[in-house]
Formats: C-alpha cells, sequence, structure tokens
C-alpha cells in the first residue's frame, strides 16, 4: 500500500476523481471533490444511511414495545428477556455481519438484522424502567378515581414513561448511525461504503474519509437535535421537576 | 348512585389479608350518616385505610356488608362506583404530566361530560378551594407547592360532585400552619357542601377537629368507640380510648365548645378590669388567658366588642 504515488492527471482510481494538486497530494480535505461527488457518492449513501437507521429503529422500536409490555406485565420474564437483550448486544458488529451471510446473503437485510438487534438493548430497558417508574400512589389514585386498566396504561403510565422512552429512542438512534457504518465492510451501502473506500486507496484518500465520517456526524447530531425536540414538545412537564 | 349526600354503613365488614394472622379490619359495624364527616382514627395496624379502601373497593372484602343509600358497594360495576365517589391521599397523587385542568377534569371526561362543561366546572371548584381559576389551570403540579396540590387535590375529588369523599390523610404530609389552614377551608367546604365524608387520620387532634363523629379502632381493626368527639372526650369506654385521646382530654373537651354556648351571667358594672375575649373563642382558650392574667372571671365580648356577659372559672369547667 505505501509508497505508491499517483502521477498527476489520469483518473486511475475510483473516486478519486482528476486530480488536481490538492487531490494529488492527498490533503486533509478537498472541496473540489466533494462537491463534484456530492450527487453521485456522498449523498446517496447519506440517504441509504437514513433508511438503514429509520427501518432498524423502527422495527426494534415495535419489537422492544412488545417485549417491554411482557416485561412489564409479567415481572418474571422481564429478567429474562433484559438478559436476552443483553446478550445480543455483546456480540461483535463485524461478527454478527460475516455469520448471517451465509443466511441472508450480501444484502440489507444482513446489516438490519444486527442493528435491529442492538436497538434493543437500549429500548428495551428504557420502556420497562419508564412504565415501572410511575409512583404508586399516581397509580393509586387513578385506580381510586375509577380508571380501567386499560385507561391507566394509555392516559397514566405510557405519557409519563414518554421522557425515558424517548430518551431511550435518542441513544439507540445515535448508535445505529454509528454502527451502520460498519455494515458496509460486507454490503456496500450507507455512509460507511465511501468509508470502506477511501479506506481501501492506497495512503487512505483523506477528503472522501472525512467527508463521509463528517455527514455521520453530522446525521446523528441532527437526529439527536430532533428527537431532543420532539422530547421537549411532547413532555413539557418533565422539565419542571 | 345519588349525587346527595350518601348514608355510608359498615355491617360487620372484615377484611382477612391471606397469609397473615388475625384480620386488619375486624366485624366493623357502623353507620355514618349522610352529610357528616366520619373520622377513623387509631394506632398504626389498627386498619383505618384498609377500612377506607373497602368502601371503593380498592381493598375487597372479605366478609359483611358495606352500603351506600342502602346498595351494597358488590352491587355497583366497580369503575361506575369508583367515578361515583371522591378520593383524596396524602400524597396527592396529581398526575404530573397533565395540567390542573387536566387534572380536575379526569372523571368528568371519563363520564363524558362536554368540554365546556368540564372548563366551567373547574372554574368553579378552583375558585372553591382559593387557587386562581385563571393563572392556575394551566400549570402542572410541579408547579404548585405542597398545599396548593393537596386544593387540587380535593377539587379533584369533587368534580363530579359525588355523594360521597373518601380521605385518607389528606393534610398528613403538610407543615402544620398550612394543616390547619386547610382544616378551617375544608370545614368551610363542608359547611356548604354537606358530603358524607370518611376521613382517615393518625392524629387525634385532628380527629376533633374535623370529625361529626369519630370512630377508634385498635389493632387488628376492631372499633373501640364510635361516638361524637364530645362524649368520646367525656366519656371514652374504656382505658384504651382514654390513654388514645391523651390525658388532657379535658383541655382537648373544652376546646370542642366556646364562650358563646354557655349561660353567661350578665355583664354589670364590675366588668371593669377583667380580661375580654369575643364570644366565638373556645372554653380552652378561655381558660389559658384566666390562667394567664390570674383572673377568676372574663368579659365576654361580642363581634363588635361589646360586653355579653361574665364567666367564671366554674362556669368554663362546668
Amino acid at each position: 500500500m505505501t509508497g505508491i504515488r499517483l502521477a498527476g492527471g489520469g483518473p486511475v482510481i475510483p473516486n478519486f476523481g482528476h486530480g488536481n494538486a490538492c487531490l494529488v497530494d492527498n490533503h486533509w480535505f478537498c472541496t473540489s471533490w466533494a462537491r463534484n461527488h456530492w450527487g453521485d457518492i456522498l449523498q446517496p449513501a447519506l440517504v441509504q444511511h437514513i433508511e438503514l437507521t429509520l427501518v432498524a429503529v423502527g422495527i426494534g422500536f415495535g419489537i422492544s414495545f412488545v417485549l417491554a409490555l411482557c416485561g412489564f406485565r409479567y415481572r418474571l420474564v422481564d429478567a429474562p428477556l433484559a438478559s436476552c437483550t443483553d446478550f445480543l448486544y455483546m456480540i461483535p458488529s463485524i461478527a454478527a455481519f460475516e455469520l448471517l451471510v451465509p443466511v441472508t446473503g450480501l444484502t440489507v437485510t444482513t446489516i438490519e438484522i444486527p442493528l435491529v438487534a442492538y436497538t434493543l438493548f437500549i429500548l428495551y430497558r428504557n420502556i420497562v424502567v419508564g412504565l415501572n417508574g410511575v409512583s404508586t400512589e399516581v397509580l393509586e389514585s387513578a385506580r381510586g378515581m375509577g380508571l380501567t386498566r386499560l385507561q391507566i396504561f394509555l392516559r397514566v403510565e405510557l405519557p409519563l414513561a414518554a421522557p425515558a422512552i424517548l430518551a431511550g429512542l435518542r441513544i439507540a438512534t445515535v448508535s445505529t448511525i454509528s454502527i451502520a457504518t460498519v455494515g458496509a465492510f460486507l454490503i456496500h451501502d450507507g455512509l460507511g461504503a465511501p468509508i470502506f473506500d477511501a479506506l481501501d486507496q492506497p495512503d487512505i484518500f483523506r477528503t472522501e474519509l472525512l467527508a463521509a465520517g463528517g455527514l455521520t456526524i453530522l446525521l446523528a447530531l441532527t437526529a439527536d437535535a430532533l428527537l431532543a425536540l420532539v422530547q421537549r414538545a411532547v413532555t413539557p412537564w418533565s422539565r419542571l421537576r | 348512585m345519588p349525587t346527595e349526600a350518601a348514608e355510608l354503613v359498615f355491617d360487620e365488614a372484615t377484611k382477612v389479608y391471606p397469609g397473615r394472622d388475625g384480620a386488619a379490619v375486624d366485624h366493623l359495624s357502623l353507620t355514618v350518616p349522610a352529610g357528616e364527616i366520619c373520622v377513623l382514627v387509631g394506632p398504626s395496624g389498627g386498619g383505618k385505610t384498609t377500612a377506607l379502601k373497602l368502601v371503593n373497593r380498592l381493598i375487597p372484602l372479605t366478609s359483611g356488608y358495606i352500603r351506600i343509600d342502602g346498595r351494597q358497594i358488590g352491587d355497583y360495576d366497580v369503575t361506575e362506583l369508583r367515578r361515583s365517589i371522591g378520593y383524596v391521599i396524602q400524597q396527592v397523587g396529581l398526575f404530573p404530566h397533565m395540567t390542573i385542568e387536566g387534572n380536575i377534569g379526569t372523571v368528568p371526561r371519563l363520564l363524558g361530560w362536554d368540554r365546556k362543561r368540564i372548563r366551567a366546572r373547574v372554574s368553579e371548584l378552583l375558585e372553591l378551594v382559593g387557587l386562581d381559576p385563571d393563572a392556575d389551570r394551566r400549570r402542572f403540579p410541579a408547579e404548585l407547592s405542597g398545599g396548593q396540590r393537596q386544593r387540587v387535590g380535593l377539587a379533584r375529588a369533587l368534580a363530579a360532585n359525588p355523594a360521597l369523599m373518601l380521605m385518607d390523610e389528606p393534610f398528613g404530609a403538610i407543615d402544620p400552619i398550612v394543616r390547619s389552614r386547610l382544616q378551617d377551608e375544608f370545614l368551610r367546604l363542608q359547611g356548604e357542601l354537606r358530603k358524607t365524608v370518611v376521613f382517615v387520620t393518625h392524629d387525634v387532634d385532628e380527629a376533633i377537629k374535623v370529625g361529626d363523629r369519630i370512630a377508634i379502632l385498635r389493632e387488628g381493626g376492631r372499633l373501640a368507640q364510635y361516638d361524637t368527639p364530645q362524649r368520646i372526650l367525656e366519656h371514652p369506654v374504656d382505658d384504651f380510648v382514654a390513654d388514645f385521646v391523651g390525658r388532657d382530654r379535658a383541655l382537648k373537651a373544652l376546646s370542642l365548645r366556646t364562650l358563646g354556648d354557655l349561660d353567661l351571667a350578665p355583664a354589670g358594672g364590675d366588668g371593669d378590669g377583667m380580661p375580654s375575649l369575643s364570644a366565638d373563642s373556645s372554653l380552652r382558650d378561655a381558660l389559658a388567658l384566666l390562667v394567664a392574667e390570674r383572673s377568676d372571671a372574663l368579659l365576654v365580648v361580642g363581634a363588635d366588642g361589646s360586653p355579653v356577659g361574665v364567666a367564671t372559672r366554674e362556669d368554663l369547667l362546668g
């Protein structure tokens, strides 16, 4: 890898483009490349990455919610369910992707399954903790006032668990955005793809690495800020205490 | 269930928790006449809170009956029963995610009242409990003081105009000065509303101040005495009751009567130089004044300060 220097001029390596001085010397960041390849490399990767994240967090939330309802309603299954999500979270992501290739092939599903599995660890716990965190006097007065079991869940427990649930969603989303880049090691998809492409270049193509890495960070920050706004809007009372 | 005050009857009501020795409430029989406040008081382990929660079926009866206006509580649909009974607990249990308006409107919403009617009712109740109908309705419970929250708790329990109120140490977690003020306001409200109230407390003084009748429960949930405060203080049925109400029960009894209740000797010219006190003062305060002033008699004056009569130490001690 080392020692190879590119001659000025011709397009030698994909993603590298026509060499101007910045590219030939592999400076830290060449704005011209980023601008030229926004449309064909960066933007599609960003869109794929958002899709990967939305699907993983969406499915993960659905599964976690159902599991958390079981853990909340039947205390006996809470510890076993929590242990299962612990165990899934312990599998190294790259190993999980590799293990799934024989089953699901080199498809996006292979990336999504581990991503979903990792969100369970965070979401399951946060939902259960949120639901269990409702104080006994609030529940007692709700019961005493004649709310049915379902009404207590929908009108009291769920809204009061919302801050914990939304906090879990924030962590799960940010960590999914981060872990999803690793999937591109096997399947050329998302912002991980340009990152791995850059790493594959002799001397590492710094501009592409920084552009894709930077976009990943920016995406994570934006998602976190959006969810924080949602949290404030949905639970205005939670900041009072 | 009627919205007029209802008569509440405990008839051999018994609660035995499975796996525990002895009853929590043991063959409790008493009648709370419509529109009166019955205070359940006693040492911990006396089953006061259990007895209260039997009424709205938060705790199921083991045996015996409880009737509201002659109808057994078991014959009501349980949510219908609870929605028609006002319920206030010590920690208030306001919903932290709902505004004051949302909290007070909970039962009316469950009963399907329209929004306009709920809004009007919330305003009415906030005014009734001494809160600001405009400024306070949009606040969240966390923005209120402990005393204000307790007022909201009371307003919430009154929202659907229940015939019966259950209050479980409603002023227990509040500092003494605010507690005393809330008790006064509660009694003023009760003077207007005339609900049937079951009120649990462990504080004898609160029981004497608030109760039309007091039920003293002893360990094991057995009723020791059920009577008016006056009779309990003057004629405790046994040593347990006498001990429980305290050695100063004679003084406490004095606090139940006012100077205006006495047959006063007319105030002659000798009223000068005597300490004076208004007619609505309690006999206890009057005695305290006589002791402090080392006097044998005091001048009783009306609200306008004009002399009404003279009360001697012997008059006070009856």
